[in-house]
């Protein structure tokens, strides 16, 4: 993993809760997907969120910004709780970033307009501003050139580095990864990890579903493990990689580590 | 053997052009025309079916007459022309009859207004089609409606004015209620507050505004319409007014809400299980018994409410299908960005559902515009059966069969195979994928 030396100084856990999940359950028709899920996550935390195809912690992501609804517990997000009223999702979700598997920008718009969009029509910026704010923060995932291209002109790093622009844009206190690598080359994943690396530096809180483990061991503070729709085991990486405690986490990690 | 399996390229090599015959006519005609026996033996054949085609056509095509003032005089100068038993296009009708194809029985010493309502539409048209033009120009469209009307039917000018402030009233309570009620809510209040507007307020303001300040044309009664110009006249509205409607019933259809849902769903069905002609019977005939007696509904506008929603309900469906094509994904990163439902359809879904629906709605409007024809069957005289009806009636053109036909289909292909063009241009435009 990252060849240079992590900088440290920001990452800071707060007191202060980011996201609150209380005995939270889903299912989709009968099929029961989360089962009693806790979590706290303080601000500044960045928490990797691992386990086997199907233990459900894509869906437990997505629920943090609704995208999948959950019938029954308490999710609140920055103090907004999530409920059918249609205003605090849009609440959560402006206030929350999330970037996809397979990156989701809207191909009809240019590179900068993917990035302008939802500042200018949720935020009400003015353009210009947006324009400002966008042309920066591709500066800063480094394709500031690309601007004015389509997306289906760009490569799957490219592109996946401009999903995070767009949602840093937004300006958002937590960003979500949604398995951000899964769909890309091994040459391009470096570039899309650098990139988040470089946003855990500077304190953002986030929570990442990937399978990047030497990406947790670099920039998490915090592993959990999932097993069918449960959180089976959470620890410091370094604990969580080196003394696994239930069977099932040592299973797993033999599995994705032994080759 | 070893020291084969080692190999490092040092120089890599410079591309080079392709050997002969991969170019020129020779490849095209091979690759094209004659690949095999039976690819040679269709070409061959296709060849003397446009021959065979071209020797029956073309004599009666060169023998064309254009100066003639009957059927038979037509005759009699190919016959002398060219000797007993030849035959000969009678282009003499067209020449003399033209007027009819494109006006109908509009009063003649007023064509202008036609001609200066065509001109407006493409004014109006243009920033519409070309996204390159100034948009200042779209002030144009927004009071083409009125100033169309106004130029085709006459009358006082204070009749569209008035119809016109209809649609202010329905921006105005949209914008104020908008924010508080969202826009479904604030849309329908705008709708409701505007058909009181027009329903009650529409008639004495119109006389009021005329008795204070009488301006007004000759009025022309819509049974003068007829021709190309009443294909315009419906296919123009028509074509307008179903892609808004067909858009929102692709999205009733596609809604959560029960209601809304099964309304468009019966609505989308109903339509479309019904043949055209049975609708324009109803426009012509049942709606005046549901309708308050005393209201005089214009037939061409009845016309035009049936045919929009005979359009609106293939539209729908055609727009259906661009939204089903769009992945998942782009309606969960609208989500994710906090876009509200319309502006997440207005910005990310439509623009997409609808480049990938252009082929298809093209062809419903293509379709729409040729099925204007079929008003004939309720009395109003369109450029194909009615005005041909019209003309053969006429004693010197009696028995005259393909002339005015062709004319009228090649005046339909014209404007039809310009859509398509356009079509076509606008796919290519919008191609952002590059896939």
């Amino acid at each position: 993993m990252a060849e240079h030396a992590i900088d440290r100084s920001k990452m800071k856990v707060s007191d202060e809760v980011a996201v609150q999940i209380t005995q939270m359950n889903k299912w989709y028709g009968q099929f029961h997907v989360l089962r009693d899920v806790n979590m706290t996550v303080h601000k500044g935390e960045r928490i990797v969120i691992c386990g086997p195809s199907g233990s459900g912690k894509s869906t437990l992501i997505r629920c943090i910004n609704r995208l999948e609804e959950h019938q029954s517990g308490q999710i609140i997000v920055d103090g907004t709780e999530l409920t059918n009223d249609l205003k605090n999702i849009d609440k959560v979700r402006s206030e929350v970033g999330m970037v996809f598997q397979h990156f989701n920008l809207f191909p009809h718009l240019t590179i900068l307009e993917n990035c302008t969009l939802a500042p200018i029509w949720v935020r009400k910026v003015p353009k210009k501003e947006a324009e400002e704010t966008a042309m920066h923060f591709l500066r800063k995932v480094k394709i500031p050139e690309q601007a004015n291209k389509y997306p289906g002109q760009l490569s799957g790093g490219q592109q996946q580095r401009v999903a995070i622009a767009r949602s840093l844009c937004m300006k958002p206190r937590i960003m979500l990864f949604d398995e951000p690598t899964s769909a890309l080359d091994p040459e391009m994943i470096k570039e899309v990890l650098d990139t988040m690396i470089e946003l855990a530096e500077e304190g953002m809180t986030m929570l990442c579903v990937t399978h990047e483990m030497g990406f947790a061991q670099a920039v998490a503070n915090r592993v959990v493990f999932m097993d069918q729709g449960q959180i089976v085991e959470q620890n410091e990486p370094r604990e969580f990689f080196n003394n696994p405690q239930s069977e099932r986490t040592k299973l797993f990690l033999s599995q994705i580590l032994g080759h | 053997m070893q020291e084969q399996l080692v190999f490092v390229r040092n120089q890599m090599l410079p591309p080079e052009a392709p050997p002969p015959g991969q170019k020129g006519i020779a490849r095209w005609m091979r690759e094209n025309l004659f690949s095999g026996p039976m690819n040679s033996a269709l070409t061959l054949l296709g060849l003397l079916a446009v021959v065979w085609l071209a020797l029956h056509v073309l004599p009666w095509l060169m023998h064309s007459v254009w100066n003639a003032n009957s059927l038979n005089e037509c005759r009699q100068i190919i016959q002398d022309r060219w000797g007993e038993g030849a035959t000969g296009a009678c282009w003499a009708m067209v020449r003399e009859r033209w007027h009819q194809y494109l006006y109908g029985f509009y009063p003649q010493d007023m064509y202008w207004r036609p001609n200066l309502a065509l001109l407006l539409l493409f004014a109006a048209l243009a920033p519409v089609l070309f996204s390159s033009l100034p948009r200042k120009m779209l002030w144009i469209t927004a009071l083409y409606p009125a100033t169309g009307f106004w130029l085709l039917w006459g009358g006082t000018i204070w009749a569209p004015v008035v119809a016109m402030m209809g649609f202010v009233v329905l921006w105005l309570v949209f914008t104020v209620l908008q924010p508080r009620l969202g826009v479904p809510v604030s849309a329908g209040i705008g709708v409701v507050a505007a058909a009181v507007w027009w329903m009650v307020l529409q008639a004495p303001m119109t006389d009021a505004l005329q008795s204070l300040a009488p301006l007004r044309i000759r009025a022309v009664d819509s049974r003068d319409f007829g021709g190309f110009l009443l294909s315009f006249v419906i296919g123009v509205t028509a074509i307008s007014a179903s892609l808004p409607m067909g858009i929102l019933l692709a999205l009733g259809r596609k809604s959560d809400m029960l209601l809304v849902r099964t309304l468009s769903v019966g609505f989308i069905e109903f339509i479309r299980g019904v043949p055209l002609i049975t609708l324009l019977f109803t426009a012509s005939l049942l709606l005046q018994y549901f309708l308050p007696p005393e209201t005089n509904f214009d037939i061409i506008l009845r016309v035009i409410i049936l045919v929009t929603f005979f359009a609106a309900a293939y539209i729908a469906e055609v727009i259906r299908g661009g939204l089903a094509a769009l992945p998942r994904g782009q309606y969960e990163a609208a989500d994710a960005l906090g876009l509200d439902y319309w502006q997440a359809q207005r910005l990310i879904i439509m623009p997409q559902a609808l480049k990938i629906s252009i082929p298809g709605i093209v062809s419903s409007f293509i379709g729409l515009f040729k099925d204007t024809t079929l008003v004939a069957f309720v009395g109003l005289n369109d450029p194909l059966k009615g005005i041909t009806q019209i003309v053969r009636a006429d004693i010197n053109w009696k028995g005259i069969y393909w002339e005015p036909y062709i004319f009228a289909g090649a005046l339909f292909f014209l404007i039809c195979f310009g859509m398509s063009r356009y079509s076509m241009w606008l796919e290519r435009k919008l191609k952002t994928d590059h896939r």
